[in-house]
This record gives C-alpha cells, sequence and structure tokens, in this order.
C-alpha cells in the first residue's frame, strides 16, 4: 500500500506542473491591468513603469513563468499586487477560516445526510423515503446565494437572531464565531447534506440486497441491529470515500457562500484576487487547492482500501 | 460466430425502447422532473407572447412596485415587468444550461472515449489534463474564463461547457474502460472490424445511457453555473434578463422589504434546477439495468 | 431552528461574564465599531491608492492641514503657513510638541523626511501630486519651508491629504517600503492590528496633542463590501456607524427606530466619458460630432435618472465641481431634456436611423443601473445603446487603449478645483483617455494653477468649462453625496464633503 501511495504522489507531480502552467497563462489572457488600478486614482505613468519592473510584468511569459516556479520551488508564493502581502501568509491566514467553514459544514452534512440516507434505503418507497428524497432535491437544487440571501434576510434583519456577517476568530470567542459561522455553514452544508444523503442511500440499497444481509435477517436478527451493524458499515465504506471527494469540492461551494456572508477565507479571497488580477494570489491559491483536491483524492483512495475487507485481503 | 456476437451485444444494450418509456411513466420523480421541464421550456418558448409586456420597457413612475393585477409579480428598480423579465430568463437560463452541457459533452466525451479506448499515452495526457483541470474549483475556473471570453450570455456558455467538459471525460472514460473488456468488444475486435466502427455500434450505444443522465444532472448544475456568473455579474448583459442578474440586484433591495424583484427569479432557478434533477434521477432509475 | 435563540442566549451569557471580568479595568472603555465599503489597500500614505484608506489614515495619521466641511484649510500638524511673494514657496510653522507613535518628536526635519519620501520612494503614488515641489528647507526646528519649482496653489490641497501625512522617519527609515505591515504615525490612534479583508484595529494614542477630543479607546474598521450586508450589521447592532450607505437604503435606515444617517455632497462627479480621439473606436459620429454628443446630452433627464436610481439622494450636475465647490459655475444651467431638439442636432449631423453606441462601464449596480436608465432615455431620441461591464481593471485597461466608444465611471474629486479638471482634458493630461485637445483649454488651466487670488482662478474655470460644455469630452451626470449610517447613540459626527470620517468629537451618548 505504501508503495501505491508513493506511486500515487509521483503522478501527482505533473499533475500538479500542469495546474500551474494552466492557471498561468488563463491569467494572462484575462483582460485588464491590475497595474492600472494599482497605480491609484492618479495613474502616474512613473508609477506604472515602476510597478511592473517590480513585478516583472515587462519579462516575457516564460520567463515569468520559471521565474514564479523557481520561487515557488523554495517555498515562496510570491506577494500580493493589491496589498504587498506574502501570499503564503494570506493562504496562512484564509485556509484556517475554510477549513473550519468546510468542516461545520461537513458535520451538518453527516449528521442529516446518512441518518436521511439509511432512512429512506430502509423504508424504500414509503413516505418516509420521499421525505428524505424531497429534502435532498430541495437542497441540491436551490442556489447558495439565494439561500445565503433569504436567510440573512430572515435570520439576521427580521429576527435579529444571528449577524449578517462580521467573522471573529475562534481564537478570539468561540461563541461569536460559532454565531457567524452557523448560518454560512448551513448554507454550505445544505446541498453537501443532499450529496450524502443520495449515496447513503444508494450504497445501502446496494448492501440490503446482498446475500450476508439476507442470512443476518434469516438468522432472525431485529432489523436494526441488521440495518446499523451489518449493512450500515458496509454501506459506510462508499460513503466515507466520497465525502472525502466531497470535503474537496466544498472549496468550489464555498467561493459564494463566503462572498455573500463576508467571510474573509480561501473563496473570498480567490474571487477577489481574479476580480482585481492579482496575479500572484490567484497562481498561489489554485495551486494550494489543486494540492489539497489530489491530495484528498489519494485518501479517499486509500480509505477505500482500508476501509475495504475484500480488496484487504487481496 | 457473428450470430452469437449480435445476441452478446443486444443482450448488453440499453432496454428496448417500449419498456423505457414505461419505467419513466411509472417513476414519479421523472414525471415531476418532465412537468417542470416542460412547463420551462413551454414558458420559455411561449411565455412572451402570451404576456405580451416588454422585459426592458422602462418606466419611471412605476418603479420597484409592489406584485398587483397590473403587474402580477411586481416591478424592478427600473419600473420593469418582473413577470414578463423572468419569463424572458427562463430563456436564458435553459439556454445556458442545454448549451453548455452540450458543449462539455461534445468536448468531454470525444476525449473520453479516445482515453478510454486507445489507453497508452493517449490516455496518459488525457488523463493528466483532465485531472488538472477537476483539481481547479469548477467556479474559478468558469469565472476567469467568463472573464477571458468577456461578459455575454454565450461566452458564460462557453466558459461553463468547458469547466464541465472534464467531468465528462472522467465519466466517459471510465465507462468505456468498463465496456471495451465485454466479451462482444474483445469479439469484435478479435474478428478485426475497425476502431471507428467497434466505437460507433458496440461502445457508444452501451455508455449513452449513464452519459445521458450525467448531462442531465449538470444541465441542472450548469444553471446554477449561469445564474452564479451573472450574480457575479458575468454573464447576460442588461437590459436583457438573467435570472442571476435580477436576483443580484434583487438582493439589495430586500431589506427594504422589497422582496418580489428578488424571490421570484430565485424561485424559478429553483424549480428549474429541481425539474432537471428530479428528471435526471427518474431517467438514472429507468435506465439502469440493475434495478429492476 | 430552535437551536438559535439557545445558541444566542448561551452567548449573551458568555459575554456578560467577560463584560463583569473586565469591568474594573477601564469603566469608561468604549470601542467603535465601523463598516466600510473596501478592504484599505497598503496602510502606507505615500503607497496607498484607495478612498477607505484614507478613511483609516485619518485616524492614524494627522496631516500638515486639515480640511473643513466648507472646503477651507485649516490648522492640524501645522499652525500656520503663509505663501512666498512670489508664489513659488510655502512656510509652515510647525506644532510644538508633538509625538509620533514610537515616542519620536514631530519637528521640520520631519517634514522634510516625509516630503523627500514622498517624492522619491520608488513605491510612492504621490510623485505626482507634488511634482512641483523641489525641495523642503528647514527653517527652524519648528518651521519648514516648501520651494516649488513654479507657481502652484495646488500644492496646499495636496498637503491636507496623504501627501501631507507625517510618518515617524524613524519607523520608516527601518521598515522600508514594508512600512505598511506597521504604520507609525502621530494620529490620535495607533495601530494594533489588521488581518487583511477583515478587520483594522486601531486605540486610542495617549501623548497625542488633542487627545481630550477623541472619546474611543479603541476603534474597528470592518470592510463589508456588500452594501445589504453592511446595512444589516448596523440595523442588528454589531456595528456603530458605516460608510456609503446606499441611497436606496436611506428610507429603510430612516424608518428604523435605531438608527440615523448623514450625508455630504461629494467633491466629486460621475460622468459618461466619450472618446474622441483614442484610436479607431473613437471614429463614429458620437465621437466626431459634437452636435451628437450634444443630442446625446440633451435625450437625458438628469434630475429622473437621480430620482430612480438614487432616489433623489445625490444632485444632478454638469459641471467638474459640486455646487457646494465655491468654483461651480452657478450660471452654467442644466439643460432640460429636450428630445425634439436632440432628434433634430442629429439629423443636422447627417446621422439617420438608430446611431449604436456601445458604453462600456464597470460592474457594480450603480452603474448598471445608471446605463441602463439611459439607454432608456436615449433610445427615445435615436441611439441604440449597447451596454458592455467589465471589471474595473479591464475598463481602465481598455480606456488607456483607446478600446471604448464610451464609458461610464467618476472621480471621487479633490478639493482643489484644478484636481477634478486638469488631468482629464488638458491634451497631455495622465486620466485623458479620451484625448480631448483643446489649446484654448490647456491656457486657461494652466493659467489657473498659477494664480492665488480665487476670483481670478474662477474666471479661468468659467471659461473653460463654458466650452467644455459645448465640446462635451466629458458629460457630467450626477454628483454621488457621501451617505453614512449610524446608530441613534452615535453622537457628534460631522458630515464631511470629502468622506472621511473624522473622529474628534464622535462618542456615544449616554
Amino acid at each position: 500500500m505504501l508503495a501505491y501511495a508513493a506511486r500515487r504522489v509521483l503522478v501527482a507531480i505533473p499533475t500538479i506542473i500542469l495546474v500551474s502552467i494552466f492557471v498561468f497563462v488563463l491569467q494572462k489572457l484575462l483582460p485588464g491591468d491590475p497595474i492600472l488600478v494599482l497605480a491609484g486614482e492618479e495613474r502616474d505613468p512613473v508609477v506604472i513603469e515602476l510597478l511592473r519592473e517590480k513585478y516583472r510584468l515587462n519579462d516575457p511569459l516564460p520567463v515569468q513563468y520559471f521565474a514564479w516556479a523557481w520561487q515557488a520551488l523554495q517555498g515562496n508564493l510570491g506577494i500580493s499586487l493589491r496589498t504587498n502581502v506574502p501570499v503564503l501568509q494570506l493562504i496562512a491566514e484564509k485556509l484556517p477560516v475554510t477549513l473550519q467553514l468546510a468542516a461545520m459544514a461537513m458535520t451538518f452534512a453527516l449528521l442529516i445526510g446518512i441518518p436521511a440516507g439509511i432512512m429512506a434505503a430502509v423504508k424504500k418507497g414509503t413516505a418516509w423515503d420521499y421525505a428524505a428524497t424531497g429534502i435532498a432535491l430541495w437542497g441540491l437544487s436551490i442556489p447558495n446565494f439565494f439561500l445565503g440571501v433569504m436567510l440573512i434576510f430572515l435570520v439576521s434583519v427580521q429576527l435579529q437572531w444571528l449577524p449578517a456577517s462580521g467573522y471573529v476568530p475562534l481564537s478570539e470567542s468561540v461563541s461569536q464565531n460559532l454565531r457567524t459561522m452557523i448560518m454560512p455553514a448551513f448554507v454550505l452544508g445544505n446541498a453537501l447534506a443532499a450529496s450524502m444523503m443520495r449515496h447513503t442511500r444508494s450504497a445501502m440499497l446496494g448492501v440490503l440486497k446482498q446475500d450476508y444481509v439476507r442470512t443476518a435477517r434469516a438468522k432472525g436478527l431485529l432489523e436494526p441491529r441488521v440495518v446499523l451493524r451489518h449493512a450500515l458499515r458496509n454501506a459506510l465504506v462508499p460513503v466515507v470515500t466520497i465525502g472525502t471527494l466531497l470535503f474537496g469540492e466544498l472549496l468550489a461551494g464555498a467561493v459564494l457562500t463566503e462572498q455573500i456572508f463576508t467571510i474573509p477565507g480561501f473563496g473570498k479571497l480567490i474571487v477577489d484576487a481574479v476580480f482585481n488580477r492579482d496575479y500572484a494570489v490567484v497562481q498561489g491559491v489554485v495551486l494550494c487547492t489543486a494540492i489539497g483536491y489530489i491530495g484528498l483524492n489519494l485518501v479517499a483512495d486509500l480509505l477505500y482500501f482500508v476501509l475495504n475487507p475484500r480488496l484487504r485481503v487481496r | 460466430m457473428t450470430l452469437a456476437l449480435d445476441t452478446a451485444a443486444r443482450q448488453a444494450l440499453p432496454p428496448r425502447r417500449s419498456r423505457f418509456w414505461g419505467k419513466i411513466r411509472t417513476n414519479p420523480s421523472a414525471l415531476v422532473g418532465g412537468v417542470l421541464v416542460g412547463f420551462f421550456v413551454l414558458v420559455a418558448v411561449l411565455g412572451p407572447w402570451l404576456v405580451g409586456i416588454d422585459p426592458i420597457k422602462t418606466s419611471w413612475t412605476a418603479v420597484r412596485k409592489m406584485p398587483s393585477l397590473a403587474a402580477w409579480f411586481g416591478t424592478d428598480e427600473l419600473g420593469r415587468d418582473v413577470l414578463s423579465r423572468v419569463i424572458s430568463g427562463a430563456q436564458a437560463s435553459l439556454l445556458a444550461g442545454v448549451v453548455s452541457v452540450c458543449i462539455a459533452v461534445s468536448i468531454g466525451g470525444p476525449l473520453g472515449l479516445a482515453a478510454g479506448y486507445f489507453g497508452g499515452w493517449v490516455d496518459a495526457v488525457i488523463s493528466r489534463c483532465t485531472e488538472a483541470l477537476l483539481a481547479c474549483p469548477f467556479l474559478i475556473l468558469a469565472i476567469a474564463l467568463g472573464s477571458v471570453l468577456g461578459a455575454s450570455l454565450t461566452n458564460a456558455m462557453i466558459a461553463i461547457g468547458i469547466a464541465a467538459a472534464p467531468i465528462f471525460t472522467r465519466l466517459t472514460r471510465a465507462q468505456t474502460l468498463s465496456v471495451k473488456t465485454e466479451d462482444y468488444v474483445e469479439g469484435a475486435r478479435a474478428i478485426g472490424l475497425r476502431d471507428r466502427w467497434i466505437i460507433l455500434r458496440y461502445i457508444l450505444p452501451n455508455i449513452f445511457a449513464p452519459i445521458l443522465v450525467q448531462a442531465t444532472l449538470i444541465i441542472a448544475q450548469a444553471i446554477i453555473a449561469e445564474a452564479s456568473l451573472s450574480f457575479l455579474g458575468l454573464g447576460q448583459q442588461p437590459p436583457s434578463p438573467s435570472w442571476g442578474a435580477m436576483l443580484a440586484t434583487g438582493k439589495n433591495f430586500v431589506q427594504q422589504g422589497q422582496w418580489w424583484m428578488s424571490v421570484f427569479p430565485g424561485v424559478a432557478i429553483f424549480l428549474t434546477v429541481l425539474g432537471f434533477n428530479l428528471l435526471g434521477d427518474g431517467l438514472r432509475d429507468a435506465l439502469d439495468p440493475r434495478e429492476t | 431552528m430552535t437551536i438559535i435563540p439557545r445558541q444566542a442566549r448561551r452567548h449573551w451569557l458568555v459575554a456578560a461574564v467577560c463584560a463583569a471580568a473586565l469591568l474594573p479595568a477601564g469603566a469608561s472603555a468604549q470601542a467603535l465599531r465601523i463598516g466600510l465599503a473596501e478592504d484599505p489597500d497598503v496602510l502606507d500614505p505615500h503607497q496607498a491608492r484607495t478612498f477607505v484608506g484614507r478613511i483609516v489614515f485619518n485616524a492614524l495619521c494627522d496631516k500638515l492641514v486639515d480640511l473643513t466641511p466648507e472646503l477651507k484649510f485649516v490648522p492640524r500638524l501645522a499652525t500656520s503657513w503663509e505663501w512666498g511673494t512670489d508664489g513659488k514657496s510655502l512656510t509652515f510653522k510647525l506644532r510644538d510638541g508633538v509625538k509620533f507613535h514610537d515616542g519620536e518628536p514631530f519637528n521640520a526635519e520631519a517634514v522634510k523626511y516625509n516630503i523627500e519620501r514622498a517624492k522619491t520612494l520608488p513605491e510612492s503614488r504621490r510623485k505626482s501630486e507634488i511634482t512641483s515641489i523641489a525641495s523642503v528647507e528647514v527653517v527652524d526646528a519648528l518651521t519648514a519651508r516648501i520651494v516649488l519649482t513654479q507657481a502652484d496653489v495646488t500644492v496646499l490641497a495636496q498637503l491636507s491629504d496623504r501627501a501631507g501625512m507625517m510618518l515617524s522617519p524613524k519607523a520608516a527609515q527601518a521598515a522600508g517600503a514594508n512600512y505598511g505591515a506597521r504604520p507609525v504615525c502621530s494620529g490620535p490612534y495607533r495601530f494594533v492590528e489588521r488581518v487583511q479583508n477583515d478587520r483594522i484595529v486601531i486605540e486610542r494614542f495617549a501623548d497625542h496633542w488633542n487627545k481630550a477630543a477623541y472619546a474611543f479607546d479603541k476603534v474597528t474598521y470592518l470592510p463589508i463590501p456588500d452594501s445589504t450586508v453592511r446595512l444589516a450589521n448596523l440595523r442588528s447592532g454589531d456595528i456603530d456607524m458605516i460608510e456609503r450607505l446606499e441611497a436606496t437604503d436611506v428610507k429603510t435606515a430612516k424608518a428604523d427606530a435605531n438608527l440615523k444617517t448623514a450625508s455630504a455632497v461629494g467633491l466629486g462627479y460621475q460622468a459618461l466619458n466619450i472618446n474622441l480621439a483614442n484610436g479607431d473606436k473613437a471614429k463614429t459620429p458620437l465621437g466626431q460630432d459634437k452636435r451628437v454628443r450634444q443630442a446625446l446630452e440633451l435625450s437625458i433627464d438628469r434630475d429622473a435618472l437621480n430620482q430612480v436610481v438614487f432616489e433623489g439622494q445625490f444632485t444632478a450636475g454638469n459641471q467638474f465641481f459640486p455646487p457646494n465647490n465655491p468654483f461651480s459655475d452657478k450660471s452654467l444651467k442644466i439643460q432640460p431634456r429636450d428630445v425634439t431638439k436632440a432628434k433634430a442636432l442629429l439629423k443636422e449631423a447627417g446621422v439617420n436611423g438608430p446611431l449604436s453606441v456601445e458604453v462600456t462601464m464597470a460592474n457594480n449596480p450603480r452603474s448598471l443601473a445608471t446605463m441602463q436608465v439611459i439607454q432608456s432615455m436615449a433610445a427615445e431620441a435615436g441611439f441604440a445603446v449597447k451596454l458592455k461591464a467589465t471589471e474595473f481593471a479591464t475598463m481602465l485597461a481598455e480606456g488607456t487603449k483607446g478600446d471604448f466608444q464610451a464609458n461610464q465611471y467618476g472621480w471621487s474629486g479633490r478639493p482643489d478645483p484644478d484636481g477634478n479638471i486638469h488631468a482629464f482634458v488638458t491634451c497631455k493630461g495622465n486620466l485623458n483617455d479620451w484625448k480631448y485637445c483643446n489649446p484654448e483649454i490647456d491656457k486657461l488651466l494652466d493659467e489657473a494653477r498659477t494664480l492665488s487670488d480665487p476670483a481670478e482662478r474662477k474666471k479661468r474655470y468659467d471659461a473653460a468649462q463654458a466650452i467644455l460644455s459645448k465640446d462635451l469630452p466629458v458629460m457630467v451626470l450626477y454628483h454621488e453625496s457621501w451617505i453614512w449610517g449610524l446608530r441613534k447613540k452615535v453622537d457628534g459626527f460631522v458630515p464631511h464633503p470629502d468622506g472621511m470620517i473624522r473622529l474628534d468629537g464622535l462618542k456615544f451618548a449616554s
């Protein structure tokens, strides 16, 4: 298994290089000149020229890329054009925020999705099944930004239960932090819960048809015991792997959620960076995301390997 | 020999049309989904004729008016009729969903087929590129592509299509790989049939169903993606309406109690996406040979 | 849903315990939270470029002179000033006993260091503002003479803002271009911490020369770009005041029993700029024939625009200076909308059928709404306006390259009239993306810079505006107002036309 993991990591290297080239080229294709904004409202030509020199924007593109890649290899992702802050520092500041949001959304998704999925599978074809499926479809179909806007209006403005925005770091105040994160986590976890429920349902349906479940039932075991001890354990294998994969996709969902709730996380960082043409930040963040995504894929595969008894024997 | 091959092939082909329709008709989610999608298609095609109010006609005397008999969904910030804008936005949204998925399938499908069927370095190159694209967050990719191409509905569709293409590459490749090892394909190869013929006659029909299901589900996501891009200002250009853009403007007026400007387009997005999700689910159940 | 009230209750409990623990330490400890519309950029007055950055500097960094709501210059770090007889020098008497946040003394040497830094730091964005400053002479410890290369009365106005802010020379020398990470100035508040995109925290500076005027021990600036969310936070009481309340939100804010609003007509303007000679895109009837531009102007009802888009909160305008500016020309009236005359002008210019015009604009709700109203109005006079929304960076890049027929953006405004007009319409103007060039205008505006008599200056500006209102390279549409939303308990806020938040006198009503 170690050899397998090592091989996977090796294979990931060209992928990451491809991502970085791809993002680099894509960014250079973006219209607009960040320097014109950076130069300030007066747009002094002298300042513009100096800034171009400073950020090496006058060099040919391949030179710019290799300069960036060389620095990146040494652990330096450059500095933000807009704020002069090192990209690594920005990532270190923002990543925990998004991770917390993602973790909360994931918890929410697991708490809702798995029980609902089990219920739907066990009571297939009954009202329970339809209700759970209905909730899942609601979660998948309602756009994040619509739900977010409506919740802000309802919960923050009308009822004044929770603040509409204003992130507070965990280290400062846990309760305040939770107060600001609970709504965005709900919005983000909503769609995720739907996915989890669907995957749990179909995995459970598959498992419930298997011989060993039939045997367990034939042995006269009570239904809850069959479902929880025998079926669930096996059904959870694909659910866990898919959950890991979905965790990677949470970041994409976090983009709009963070935008709406003004959470200073990764998603907001990258959208702002794309719109501001903050090249180094986009480059660094996408690189980081890609590594995370590939890493999670690897973890998912390994988990599948570890959890699945049949594969383990081989 | 050929006879045996034919029966084998036929067995693996999707269920006959009549059985498929029978299943679809008894599948509640496909039915509801089909009706919802059909409704919005009708609205998009016939709606503008029925309502007869110009969706871009402004009126300075009727700015942000409550829903009433004269304007069922109220009016927007420039006094335009929200109902006719929602209806005319249906065209943009449906078009965006369907066209972008067509783009994604026609880019991603052939690549995945080639990767799965030929294997070797073709597979290695295509798979690496697919993985690289999948590693970038979808919406970020779409936003960046949308900015590169310039803001317009067409460009938003292209951007979403390109961003979604790797999903289909991966799916088609996986499906092709599993079909390729079936006896009838191996047999067809053994008797020296041409690749093109094998792909068209044996592989395509067998991978068609899962791709169709996936496409229907991705249409739902593409509609949300288009709305998100419009929400961020990268889609349909004003004054032409789009649900995402209406929602983006409307949300600024929710606190004043002027909910209708955002709720109606929001609900429209929700119902359309729900329709495609239900339809996709139903299709999957109907087409899945395992679930009988 | 039921868990939420419980959550909130628990929060109150925690807050109560914390408050009880903190109270004995500082019974009058008061903190103010301000919502900003953007995240400021670098916190170095010489490198900074954003408007919101200036709001923060107002608390962090004192400047030589300050500006009143009536646009008069008043003492701040300089107690008095005097122009040389030839207009080529400006002598400042400096305030005694002023300290920087690091304990260093403020004196004429510091003034010299700062002006030189603003002129020479490679990253400085202040260079074009103070090009006419040749050098700074230290007359004595508390007297600094600024020597100019030519007579230029606009220098005083420049020194009333970022170019005149004084950094601690010691800290600035040590940090170099990275000064913005930990700014050290002499303002009433000192820097505590900053989290990008999240907040900037400052605390009261105990050694400030005017510390009695500042009531709050701690001030936190929170960037909240979405105007709706900004207002929601104000309404829920999570923040105490916000800048740039949307005009369309004023009614809502006023209806809220816990809130009040304040406003001031800004220094700048919003305009439709028309490409006259920058590349091929200028070769349209609109760019080549001023009658077509006049027709477009006649098709626009500025008052209706203000009513529809801004609920009448802003001010319709047709000049480079807002009506509250002493340099605005009262005789240059806004022409009422006249579609018949507009059509006649178009015919005269030989335009048959709808004239297609593409307007580029920034992708924000204001520009979108403004341009859709104009699109609709101009259609009646025979213009088929096509709108193209882009990001601001793209619009500027296309602007400098001449890749636009017309674009819509404005200018935040400067207290001195020169700053509102010179760079936009003189042949070599930095911001003249439309390449308007008229020697007569150049002569008038160059002269106005050198004259110290306001009446004489105004004559030049009036003459220039009379010409510009016919040539119309820049069609001013309206003057923005700065609108603030405040909790009722916030007392003593004085709205200024420069949109800044000055913290002196600001306090919570008891």
